[in-house]
Formats: C-alpha cells, structure tokens, sequence
C-alpha cells in the first residue's frame, strides 16, 4: 500500500513537472469552453435584417419596430424592389429579409390571410433555419400579443415550445460535448502516452522486476488522471455556470458519479493502447486519430447522428462519447435523474469492463 | 563451492517453433562477477529474463537465490536488483526522488531508507546534485546511480544488461569498479555485455551462440582452450558458427 502511494506520487510530480502536459490538461479544457461556448455558437446575435415593408401601417411598424428591439437582429429599412433584393443577396449583404404586403393591417383586421414574408440566404442553412425561426418566433409573439384584445383567430394554431432550452443557445448543447471530448482526450491520450513513456526509457522493465506487482503499475497511473480529469470535470461546471449560464439541473453528485465511469473508460482504453504500442508518437496518434474523430463526428454533438446513415448509426453505438454525451445532457441540462440514463449507464460499465479485462490480460501477457 | 546462488537446469523458452533459449544448463557462484555474452538474437536477453521471473521457462528449471522462477517469481524478484542499458532513472525527478522511489518500490521503509539514500549521496560524491533532476546529469553518473539504485535494497543478486552502452571507456573502468565493489559485498554480479574487454573483467564468463550455451570458464581457461590472445578472438571463433543473425 505505501509502495502504490509513492508510485501515485511519483506520478503526480511527472504530471505537475512538465508544464506542457499542464498546459493540456488544465489549459484545453478551459479553451474548449470557451471556444465553443462564445466563438463556435451558432446563435446568431444582431443580424442585419431587411425589411421591404408595402404597408407602410400601424401594424408593420410596430412588427418593425419588435424585430429592431430584438437581440438577434439591426433592422435596415428600406424599399428595395425584388429585383435590387435579390441582388443584395448575392452580394451577401443580406442573409434575411422581411416583406410586409400591400393592406397588410387591414387584411389582418378583416380576418383575411395577412401573410409575412421571409427571405433568407440558405446558402449557410443553418443559419437561415436559425434567422426564419427567430423572426417566425417574433412575429407569432406579436401576433397573439394581438389577439388578446382582437376577437379570436379561425383556424388551426401552431404553439411551439423549444423544452429545457427555449432559447435554442449552443452552450447546452456544447457543454456536455465538450466535457466528453476533453476527458477523452486527457484520459486517453495522457494514460497511453505516460505508461508508453516509462516502456520507451526502460523504467517500465525495472518496475516489471521489481516485487511491485504490473496490476498497480496500471492501477498507480491511473489514479492520478482519475483525479486530474475530475478536477477538470469541476472546472468545466464551473465554466459552464458561471460563465457561459447553463448550470446543472439534475443531481449533481449522480453527474459525478457517471463522470467517474467514462473516465474509467477512457482510462481503460488508454491502457489498452499502451499495451500495444511501444512509442509515444504513435500512443498519440492512435489516441488522436483513433478516439478523437470519432468522438467529434459520432458522439453526437456537433453531427446528428439520426441523420447518419445506418452503418454509421451502428458504428456511433461503438462510441463510448455517445453514451456519456447522452447521460451528461439528460443530467445537466434536462435535469433528469438515474431512472433515465440507467441504460446509457449500463452500456458505459459494460464497455469499460470489457476494455479493462482486455487490457489488463495483455499487459500480463506481455510479460510472459 | 558452496550452494549456487544460479542454477539453471535444460532452461528453454520457445516461441512456437522458435527455440530463443535452447537447453542452457550452468551455475554461478555467489559473489561471483558472471559474464552473459553473445551476439544479438542469441537469446541473452530471453534467459535473463526467465531468471529475472519475468518470463515463464518453456522446459527446464532454474532457481535463483534458493527460489524457482517458474513457481516462485516475486521470491525471486524480491532477491534481485536489475539495470538495463537505458540507466532507467527517471529523469524528471531529483536524484534524491529516484533513490526514494526505487527503494521504496522494493519495500524499504524510511528509517532504513533515509540512511540508505545518505550512504549512497555520500558514496557516490551526489550531495550536491541530490536536488537536481536526473536529467541533467552526465551519462556517466546518470549510470553509476542507476547501479547503485539496483543494489539499494541489498539484493544477493544484480541482473545487468549491457550496463556501459554508449559510455566512454574511461567511465566504463570506473563502473567495473562498482561492480567489483558490489561483489566483494557478496553481491552476485550477472551482466551482459558486447564489450570483449569488459569480458575479461568477469570471473566467469559464459558464451551463448544460437540459443545454446556455447562456452563457460574463466577468461584465461577460455582463451587458452581456444588458442586465442583476447577473448575478443574467443568471441569471433565462436559466433562465427551463428546460424542466426540479428
């Protein structure tokens, strides 16, 4: 037992002496946060919006007048005819434009379809999916604003409600991805290259000699990233609640406690490289190219994966990120408890189990 | 000759069809300075590690400090000191860190090991470098404290696999010098080498060619069976036959 707290020791110093593996591991996932959270949002914050308006009435204006108050957009009022629109488009000054109609109030008033409408350039598509639902959002408003003095409406009425993130930011959705991708990365990457490291400078071989026994040679570097990685899991939240607004809504101790599983299994596939390979540039690689990409396009935060064709759906499932990215926004942002993940959960144990029982017959079999 | 502190019986390690070790039978002496000599791929490497209870014998037996390696590894490894040609310090701890860590990895506690790491600053003239990282040393101290690492917990035996790689010969005379000392303690010496004059500082040394035990005597018995002016000579003889290359 002392002898496994000195070999932990020993690995605290290695990761605190080196100021670059520091700087990875406190310095990216501060980065990550941030970037995502400010930079790579795909909010679209004071567009500049064009609005045709043939109305010239009491209604438009005050419509106009909604859009300008709003965040999202600066309103540019001018006449444009079609023809000088469309050209405004492709020169890419515009990315959306509003076209009030002739009448527009009285038809309103008269209970005759006023139509709006919207223009956008979708040559970016999803910022045009984002701009037409920000000024459907703002129109609808006013609309039924409206309707609470105006008699009532005929027909069929659409009510949307965006759950837990109404208003459709990027960090929620960022947050619980980011987390996956950095302790991938630092679990992963860190554990292979650090117990590659003591096979390329011999160390390894004088441990393996020793009375030490392997298994707390595995145990004795994981424990160190176990506990690094939940300090940057503390530092994620507190980036996340404090400085980009999306705080934890469910249990935080059972996001934790599910934290703690994926780094195990990061931990264990870590492990599981080292065993196989006998350089660090190519433990890094295989952690780069082998569980970054993967994580980035199938985890599902940045690319849906229902949209995915099939084979590549199948693959996703293969993608420990997957389940933690899951668990992690039921916990955090819909404030769900353990009833919900425990599947997710499940998946995650028996991953890790598997990858640690391979991993750790491999390094015995090394040996003999 | 007292009880041996090696003895190796028809020891084998194959892989499939591969014979690395093929029957090697000898004994060392304890306090003795025993040399392992052969080319590449000879299978040194395979049959030291099978002494030093990291790989399982094939066939065969061979015991160490009284302990089988088949039966009993971690007897054996708890007897034994090791260095392999890489000085395997860590070379982002202090001086005084690896002494600690090591000693303590091979159990000692630290009453013992406080005065231990004292003698060995002292011995080795490091008091003033103790705080400094291993990596900035020479490679000839980064070698003689990694010799001296080995040996901390007092172990009847010390596997060395080609210690002085890449050492000038000036610092490798100053390294056998250790040796000698370590084996006038009664520490047994167990060392690879490609060095043929390192070999005639052994008192025994042993030739392996193809995975068999080709040859075992002292230098001058050696080199006189073989007609041979340095066992530089007795080596070339004897590897010549090599079916095996690297």
């Amino acid at each position: 037992m002392q002898q496994l707290a000195l070999f932990i020791r020993k690995e605290f110093i290695h990761v605190l002496r080196d100021r670059r593996t520091l700087l990875i591991l406190f310095g990216m996932p501060v980065m990550q946060i941030l970037i995502f959270g400010f930079a790579l949002s795909n909010e679209v914050k004071n567009a500049r919006l064009v609005v045709v308006d043939h109305g010239r009435d009491v209604a438009t204006t005050a419509l106009i007048a909604r859009l300008d108050a709003s965040r999202y957009f600066e309103v540019d009022q001018v006449a444009l005819s079609p023809k000088a629109l469309e050209a405004a488009f492709r020169r890419g000054d515009v990315k959306v434009a509003v076209v009030f109609p002739a009448r527009f109030y009285e038809r309103w008033q008269h209970g005759q379809e006023a139509t709006v409408q919207i223009i956008a350039d979708a040559s970016d598509p999803n910022t045009a999916n984002t701009l037409t639902q920000y000024v459907s959002a703002i129109v609808y408003d006013h609309a039924s604003e409206q309707r609470g003095v105006q008699a009532p409406p005929y027909g069929i009425r659409v009510e949307t409600r965006m759950l837990y993130n109404p208003q459709l930011e990027g960090a929620p959705n960022y947050v619980p991805g980011v987390m996956a991708l950095v302790l991938m990365l630092v679990c992963v990457m860190m554990t292979a290259v650090s117990i590659v490291r003591e096979k390329e400078t011999g160390t390894l071989e004088v441990l393996l000699v020793s009375p030490f026994r392997p298994v707390l040679v595995i145990v004795a570097k994981a424990v160190p990233y176990l506990l690094l990685s939940l300090v940057n899991v503390g530092s994620i939240l507190m980036l996340s609640t404090w400085a980009l607004g999306v705080p934890v809504q469910g249990n935080l101790f059972l996001l934790l406690a599910e934290s703690v599983l994926f780094i195990t299994t990061c931990l264990s596939l870590g492990i599981f490289i080292s065993v196989q390979t006998s350089s660090q540039q190519v433990a890094m690689l295989i952690s780069l190219m082998g569980m970054l990409l993967p994580t980035i396009l199938f985890s599902g935060f940045m690319f849906p994966i229902e949209n995915m064709p099939v084979p590549l759906q199948v693959i996703s499932n293969l993608v420990p990120a997957k389940w933690y990215y899951i668990i992690v926004k039921s916990i955090m942002i819909k404030g769900l408890g353990f009833a919900a993940v425990w599947k997710e959960t499940l998946i995650l144990a028996g991953m890790t189990a598997g990858w640690l029982i391979i991993s750790v017959k491999r390094f015995n079999i090394r040996l003999a | 000759m007292a009880q041996p502190i090696i003895q190796a019986d028809k020891l084998t390690k194959r892989f499939g069809d591969f014979v690395a070790t093929d029957a090697i039978t000898f004994d060392v002496a304890r306090g003795e300075i025993f040399g392992f000599l052969g080319a590449n791929g000879a299978g040194k490497t395979t049959a030291m590690r099978m002494l030093c209870g990291l790989s399982t014998p094939s066939s065969g037996h061979a015991q160490v400090a009284g302990f089988d390696v088949a039966t009993h590894p971690e007897d054996v490894k708890q007897n034994i000191g090791y260095m392999s040609q890489k000085f395997s310090l860590y070379e982002n701890l202090t001086v005084a860190e690896n002494i600690t860590f090591f000693g303590g990895i091979y159990g000692l506690r630290n009453p013992v090991l406080r005065e231990k790491r004292e003698q060995l600053l002292t011995r080795l003239g490091l008091h003033d470098v103790a705080g400094k990282h291993v990596g900035s040393l020479p490679l000839g101290w980064k070698q003689k404290l990694a010799f001296s690492v080995a040996i901390l917990h007092d172990p009847k035996i010390v596997f060395l696999d080609e210690p002085t790689g890449g050492v000038d010969p000036f610092t490798r005379r100053q390294f056998w010098d250790l040796l000698y000392h370590a084996a006038a303690q009664g520490i047994t010496v167990f060392v690879t080498t490609h060095y043929m004059d390192e070999a005639e500082y052994c008192n025994r040394v042993s030739i392996m060619v193809d995975g068999r035990l080709a040859a075992l005597d002292t230098p001058r018995r050696l080199k006189e069976l073989y007609g041979a002016a340095s066992m530089d000579d007795v080596f070339y003889t004897l590897a010549r036959g090599a079916q095996r290359g690297e």
